[in-house]
């Protein structure tokens, strides 16, 4: 991994820390285990309210400065209120603004200045599936297309490769692309 | 009584050999220890069709060259094993064939090697055993449904040996690569599970790859000078292939014989197979860094000239998420997921977590005790056959000091 080679590249993410935490916790896996929480609300409807600000990490609870409220609904389209986004467009919140941090954390450790970073994410679904309307039909996204477009003091090929990086060390891209082991009880 | 030398080498490959060689140079007294015989495992280890990926005229050992007439062209795993007999032979090594190492205990002085025929006292011991003594497969391998029968690319040795039906390579390297093909021409459909790879064109400019890797110092790069010597370590081989038409075998070329690409293998679920939908990622990885090794060959050529650049690894319309392996449609998986080190018989302390010897460019962290023939131990082209022969005579280098001390 190269250093920053261009000292004037501030893209505002603190590289040094993140690189020093990756030597930390080389020899420290205990401390490396996150867990991130959310507690949800039903409200009514389709809609419900979820609130987001302990998790736990570093061996010891930690905090969000503040508590992030987000609303969950479904658009008029599907006869609801639409007091939010639709909870599956919350996963095209995370993979974008991952997927943008892991650009910005990349150009920054390559010396590279970014000027703007647009992302236009676009989730392709078949909702006959969760209608139960064709049972060959997956129930998720059929495919997810990201579009960067991005300026910055780099080559055609050095920003795509930045991309490219990012993705490799994106938590959500690994996420959605891999499947996961979930549990769901009722206590 | 316990025989006594100086130094035990264990292995009789090229490695072990080439460590032979320059002892013998130095007047050390010293004995090869091989499970096997010499070569052992290009002759028992290897499929039938393998050839080396480095032309002939770069496979060469210290004093020993190809001596054939076709420079260019690449060698059968039986012409290797010949090829590292001869230099046997010619440097006089010491070599005890069908002796096995059951242990290798630090002492006072040095290093006892228990083997099946006695025991051996001496005063340092290279490590020459290899980095590729045992398949490595995923855990979830254990899950696979009874009815798949499964190979590694060690068991492996001919489509015409496989089971009926299908068959999913898993893992892209030179090795996987080797076998999704040969496989695929046999006439079986062929399924290649894909994850990190490294892209090469067998030629660049018309010449083969691997002389840019040699002659523009790529491979001359030293462990110590590797930006991220961990991963480097960790690379997975090209995707090359020795061919008598020098082609190219990157995943457009197994596109074009019908191979089915998909993601990396990452779960079973009820005899499923689900595979990454991160196919396109791996693809631009490998695009980009090949790119980049070949904007490295025209900088260094300086000539201003540029070769044609192959096109970019092209994606599937759609890749399949997953595999029913209860279905029939799969009869073999074969693992082409790489290889580790085996030191089960090795009680010093030196094997980090992850099964890998701790060591500092060959010099392992106990002293009197060396590696070579390990990947990026001292430079790029360690594990290459010709690569052995500047490591061997700096880690012999190191062990002649050590002896002199002690």
């Amino acid at each position: 991994m190269t250093t920053t080679e261009s000292p004037v590249a501030d893209n505002g993410v603190n590289v040094q820390a993140l690189l020093d935490a990756r030597e930390v916790l080389k020899g420290a896996p205990e401390a490396a285990q996150f867990t991130w929480r959310a507690t949800s609300q039903w409200q009514n409807g389709v809609h419900t309210q979820v609130k987001v600000q302990p998790f736990f990490g570093l061996g010891e609870e930690q905090s969000h400065a503040a508590e992030h409220v987000f609303d969950a609904d479904h658009p008029a389209v599907f006869a609801a209120e639409d007091n939010g986004i639709t909870p599956i467009e919350y996963l095209l919140v995370g993979l974008s603004s991952c997927l943008s941090a892991g650009v910005a954390s990349v150009a920054q450790n390559r010396g590279i200045q970014l000027r703007s970073v647009e992302a236009s994410v676009e989730g392709n679904h078949d909702i006959r599936g969760i209608l139960g309307a064709d049972s060959d039909v997956r129930n998720g996204f059929n495919d997810i297309k990201v579009t960067f477009k991005i300026d910055a003091d780099a080559s055609q090929q050095e920003i795509e490769a930045l991309v490219a990086q990012s993705q490799k060390r994106s938590a959500v891209f690994d996420a959605l692309t891999n499947p996961t082991d979930v549990t769901v009880e009722v206590v | 009584m316990s025989e006594v030398t100086s130094t035990v080498v264990i292995g009789a490959g090229h490695a072990g050999l080439a460590a032979s060689h320059f002892l013998t140079e130095r007047s050390i007294d010293h004995v090869v220890v091989e499970r096997g015989e010499v070569a052992n495992s290009w002759r028992r280890e290897r499929w039938e069709s393998l050839r080396l990926l480095t032309p002939n005229w770069l496979s060469r050992l210290p004093g020993h060259a190809y001596s054939g007439a076709d420079p260019d062209g690449y060698m059968s795993a039986t012409e290797v094993g010949d090829f590292i007999a001869d230099f046997a032979v010619g440097s006089q090594a010491p070599v005890r064939t069908g002796v096995t190492v059951t242990s290798v205990r630090r002492t006072e002085a040095g290093y006892d090697v228990a083997t099946d025929q006695g025991a051996i006292r001496a005063g340092s011991v290279v490590l020459a055993t290899g980095a590729c003594n045992r398949p490595s497969v995923p855990g979830l391998a254990a899950g696979l449904p009874a009815s798949v029968e499964q190979v590694t690319a060690f068991d492996y040795r001919s489509p015409d040996r496989l089971a009926e039906g299908g068959v999913l390579v898993v893992g892209a390297s030179a090795t996987g690569v080797q076998l999704a093909s040969e496989i695929r021409r046999s006439g079986r459909p062929v399924t290649l599970s894909v994850g990190e790879h490294t892209r090469m064109p067998r030629t660049y400019q018309g010449r083969d790859v691997l002389w840019w890797m040699e002659e523009s110092g790529i491979w001359g790069q030293r462990y110590d000078e590797v930006d991220d010597l961990v991963r480097a370590r960790r690379l997975p081989s090209p995707q090359l292939v020795g061919t008598p038409e020098r082609a190219t075998l990157d995943l457009n070329a197994l596109t074009d014989l019908g191979v089915d690409l998909v993601g990396r293998w990452s779960a079973l679920r009820d005899g499923t197979a689900l595979f990454s939908g991160g196919l396109r990622n791996v693809f631009a990885l490998a695009d980009l860094k090949q790119q980049r090794l070949l904007d490295g060959f025209d900088a260094w050529a300086a000539d201003g000239a540029t070769g044609e650049r192959p096109e970019p690894t092209r994606a599937p319309a759609t890749s399949r998420l997953q595999l029913d392996l209860t279905s029939g449609e799969i009869g073999t998986v074969v693992w082409a997921t790489g290889y580790r080190p085996d030191y089960s018989w090795l009680d010093v302390p030196v094997v980090d977590g992850k099964g890998q010897l701790r060591h500092d460019g060959g010099v392992v962290d106990s002293p009197g005790l060396y590696a070579l023939g390990l990947p990026v131990l001292r430079r790029r082209k360690s594990t290459f056959i010709h690569g052995i022969e500047d490591d061997a005579r700096e880690v012999v280098d190191h062990l002649a000091g050590w002896l002199g001390r002690s």
